[in-house]
Order: structure tokens, then sequence, then C-alpha cells
């Protein structure tokens, strides 16, 4: 029986669809082609030494420009935040729902002063602990589309405590 | 010289997971008589609006268009915002600075969500950048777990500690008749027992999806006089922001720098010293437990590292030194659009001694706050006092 042969208030459903294309600029342009050509983390320097990832023209902290000044970072990181994710969620690039557990945490580029989010290749929260070193394991170079996600996840660095 | 503001009149909906039975300009309608019913008023007897929610839940741009009509918006001066969980608060704040600054008389604030509508998780991949953050989400479960095991490392709070927190929120809406989660009987080993959706986070620590809408009229001086027996006065009303991406903040949810700059800015305006002492209720915009307890010391009402001992201390309780949430917060109730206005309604009621079944007695001083967004804090002080 459908809600047309009831007295119960109607829902109408309806479902859109809508297509982006964003402009990376600059500073994604330059980062993505070393991320996905050379595997090299690239972050911006400020003249007050803070080394920002994502890279970007100007230091949210100084509020100076960071002048194209760039330092690599990295691939060593280690964990700055961590969980272990058991509900499923809608991958915003893939529209299917990521399969569960995964370990997701906030990672920290060795010689870098922010985080980034990422996938972390362990599901068991005991193995994982603020400082825990972690190292990128990269998508095969066919697979690179110029993403975050072509770092798979991260890994924690075999024989780390 | 800037005008003495107060909040008058408050109106809410019965919040639930689905107001089926309701459009949305209906469900709006019942916040806006409410309101204006408590007092007498209709909405020619209001200047202007400001609205608030989150456009890309219900998937409806123009959504003052759409609405317009329920809430008696032609011929009217009205803003709109959109800045995410906190834009209820935004709403408060923006209605405080048109009537102190003199431009308007008579400001109501409208803010409004239907959840059930639309598909919140897919929309909130939408508070990501584009370009650096939607590939690798997790949705904001997984991005406020990662935040939590900071904030865990940092104070030792236990999940044990958390469960308090989500206890006495599920109780306290018990006293709440608008309130959505009411959970008489729920226990701290329930709550550890419960489902986990991303560790250390359990299904009865985080905040359900609510249908609902929230209305606060503000007005000036002497009418404000007119229109309350009781005004709640604005002491402070403040607002914050942080750094671009969501890892900028080195500590998160262990230190919200959004906050606690706000924070430090409010109890200087209001000339608090003693937080615990010198305010006598508090809502604030807690998604989870862990975060009522990050919010404890973040607000200092406690030293840092204690918002496990504040809690097991009782003095957030309702029969505490600074009963937190008597509404039940956040974690019973979360119509988003709605939620950060929730929480300055429920200072505004509680210091006009009008928050019938959850009054906290002889209430002087209420704060409000307002969460979200990438760590975007507002921040009201409202008493009895007229400044
Ligand atoms: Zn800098």
């Amino acid at each position: 029986m459908s809600s047309w042969d009831t007295d119960e208030p109607l829902r109408l459903p309806q479902q859109i669809t809508l297509n982006y294309r964003f402009a990376g600029g600059h500073h994604a342009s330059k980062f993505f082609r070393a991320l996905r050509g050379e595997q090299k983390i690239l972050a911006t320097k400020c003249p007050n030494g803070h080394v920002l990832l994502p890279p970007r023209p100007v230091c949210g902290l100084c509020n100076l420009p960071t002048n194209d000044n760039w330092v690599e970072v990295g691939p060593g990181a280690s964990l700055a935040g961590y969980t272990v994710v058991y509900v499923p969620f809608i991958d915003p690039m893939t529209g299917v729902k990521r399969p569960v557990p995964y370990g997701f945490g906030l990672v920290r580029f060795d010689g870098c002063d922010t985080n980034v989010y990422h996938l972390i290749d362990e599901t068991d929260p005991a193995k994982l602990r603020i400082g825990l070193p972690v190292e990128p394991v990269w998508k095969d170079e066919s697979e690179r589309t110029g993403s975050f996600a072509d770092i798979r996840w991260f890994k924690p660095v075999e024989g780390a405590e | 010289m800037s005008r003495a503001v107060a909040g008058v009149a408050v109106g809410q909906t019965h919040h639930a997971s689905r107001r089926t039975d309701v459009s949305m300009p209906e469900m709006i309608r019942e916040a806006i008589d409410r309101c204006l019913d408590s007092r007498g008023l209709r909405i020619k007897d209001v200047d202007a609006f400001v609205l608030g929610n989150m456009e890309m839940f219900e998937g409806i741009n123009y959504v003052e268009q759409w609405m317009s009509d329920a809430l008696g918006l032609a011929g009217k001066q009205v803003w709109k915002l959109n800045n995410g969980g906190t834009v209820g608060a935004s709403t408060a704040i923006t209605a405080y600075n048109l009537i102190a600054s003199g431009y308007h008389d008579r400001v109501l604030c409208v803010g409004f969500e239907k959840q059930s509508e639309g598909s919140t998780q897919s929309a909130i991949t939408t508070v990501g950048d584009p370009i650096w953050e939607r590939a690798v989400m997790a949705g904001a479960i997984g991005n406020f777990a990662a935040m939590t095991s900071v904030y865990v490392n940092e104070s030792g709070a236990t999940a044990e500690q958390a469960a308090k927190v989500a206890v006495k929120a599920r109780r306290n809406a018990c006293n709440n008749e608008y309130a959505h989660l009411k959970l008489p009987n729920i226990t701290v080993q329930e709550v550890l027992d419960s489902d986990m959706l991303a560790y250390p986070v359990r299904k009865l620590d985080m905040c359900p999806s609510s249908d609902g809408a929230a209305a606060v009229l503000f007005a000036a001086e002497d009418d404000a006089k007119k229109l309350s027996p009781r005004p709640a006065w604005v002491h402070a009303a403040v607002v914050a922001h942080d750094q671009q991406y969501m890892g900028d903040s080195p500590k998160r949810l262990a230190e919200m720098r959004s906050l606690i700059e706000a924070r430090t800015k409010a109890y200087k305006i209001a000339g608090i010293t003693d937080p615990v002492k010198e305010l006598d209720v508090a809502e604030v915009y807690e998604p989870a437990s862990y975060a009522e307890l990050a919010m404890y010391e973040c607000l200092a009402f406690c030293p840092k590292g204690g918002g496990g001992a504040h809690i097991d201390a009782g003095v957030s309780e309702m029969d505490g030194e600074l009963p937190v949430n008597p509404s039940g917060g956040v974690l019973s109730t979360n119509p988003v659009g709605a939620t950060a206005l929730i929480r300055v309604a429920e200072a505004t009621l509680q210091t006009m001694n009008e928050a019938t079944g959850h009054q906290v007695p002889n209430v002087r001083r209420a704060l409000a706050t307002g969460y979200g967004g990438n760590a975007w804090t507002d921040l009201m002080i409202l008493g009895t006092e007229r400044l």
C-alpha cells in the first residue's frame, strides 16, 4: 500500500545530480603534479618558518604571503590523531559506501607544522597511538589521478612501538 | 553609544527524527507562532528577520524564498546566514548587532532544519574543501572521533566520564517538553555497551539527527522591558574563527582555539573572572559527549585536563554549581540549522525564568555557545541586569 492509499501526509522523493569542476590554481597544480608524478609532498613555508600543508598563498597564523617558498616534507610521518570507523560512509569521490572497519587519522608529515586527514592501514585501535610513525603507501602510477587519494593510506612503520 | 539589547521571547517546535507531519514552512510556523504568541505579538510587530539553516541538507537554494509567506517576509528586511552548525547562534549575534547599532528595533531570529528530508551524511562531505579534503573524508563522526583521540590523549578523560555526559543530557531532556531524545532510564553502562561508531565514540555518545525549528525575538531598551517581564539582556556577544583546513589546529578538540578566544573576550566584556561562580547556567553546543568535557576546559569551568573530574564532581548536573545543558543539549536534539539558536533560546528562557520543567533556580547570568564549520565559535552571555 503506498502513501497515496492512506490519509498519511505524503513524502515526495526527488534525486538531483550536480556536476562540478574546481580550479586547482597555482598551488594545487604544483602540489598534485609533484605528488602524482614524483611521489613528493610539497608544502609552503611562511617568512616566520611555518611549514603549511595543504600549501597555500598566505599563512593563516601570520597573515604573511608564502611567496612561492616551497619545501619538501615527509614522506615519513606520524599520527597526530586517530580512530577506527565502524559506520559505513559514502565515499564522496566514488558515491560508494566504504567498507568498514577502516583506520582514519590526522597525519603529520615530518618537517610540517600542520596535519592532514587520511586513511590508516590498521583497524585495531589498540595498535594506534598519537606519535606512532607511519609512512604513505602509494597507488600504482596507472591509478594515480592527482589527489590525496594517490596515497592509498598510511601504514604504521614496521617495528615502530 | 550602542543600545542595550535583550532576548524577549522564545518559541520552538517539538523536535523529532522525522517531522513528516509538516512541510518545512508549516514546521517553521510552529516555532514562530509559539514565540510571538507568548507575548501577544504578530508578524507585523517585527521589523526584520535573520534566518539560518544548512541549505545542502535539504538541497534548497533560496530557502528564504520558499519559506517567505510562512515567515511573513514580504515587505520586511531579511538577512540569511549559512555558516554550518554555528548558524543559529550567528543569527542571534547578528540580531544583537542590528539592534545595538540602532538599525532595527525588533529582530526575529529563526533557525530550522529537516534532516529527514535529505542525506546529511552525503551533504556533510560538501563541508570539506573540494580540492584538498574531500578525497579522504570519513564523515562527521570519523572527523570527530579522530579529534577525540587527541583530547583523550591530552586530558586522560575516560569513556565512563564521557558516558556520564551522555546520561546527563538524555535525563535532562525528559524535563524539556520539546526535546527529541528522552531516555529517562539510561545508564552509564548502556552508553558503554552501545555500538562503537568510530573509536572511541559510541552511538549513545553522539547527537541524534533531528527535524525542528526555533525562533528568538530580540528587542532594545525600554521596548524590551515592555515585551518581557524579565528580559535576557545581552552582556556579551562574540564571534571567533579559526584557520582554513581541518588539520591546521594542532590540538583540535583538546584546545579549541576559537572557543578559547571567544570565551576570553566574552568574560572580559562581561567582567567574569570565575565562571563557575559568576554564571548560573550554560547551554553549550556539544555534538558528542567527549566534546562537552573538552568544552568545560576551554570555557575555563575547570583547569586544563580537568574535564573528566568536572563531570565526576557533578558540577554540571542539574543540582550542581553550574548546570550545563538543562534542556538536554545537542546530544538530545540536533536540527542543525536551529541547534545553536536553541542554545541561545534556552539561555534566554533560563534568564527570563521561563524554562518550564527544567528551570535552574535564580538564574542571573547564562552562557550559550554555537560551534561548527571548521571550528567557528559564537558565544553569548545573557543576564537579568540591564547594562
Ligand atoms: Zn606563519
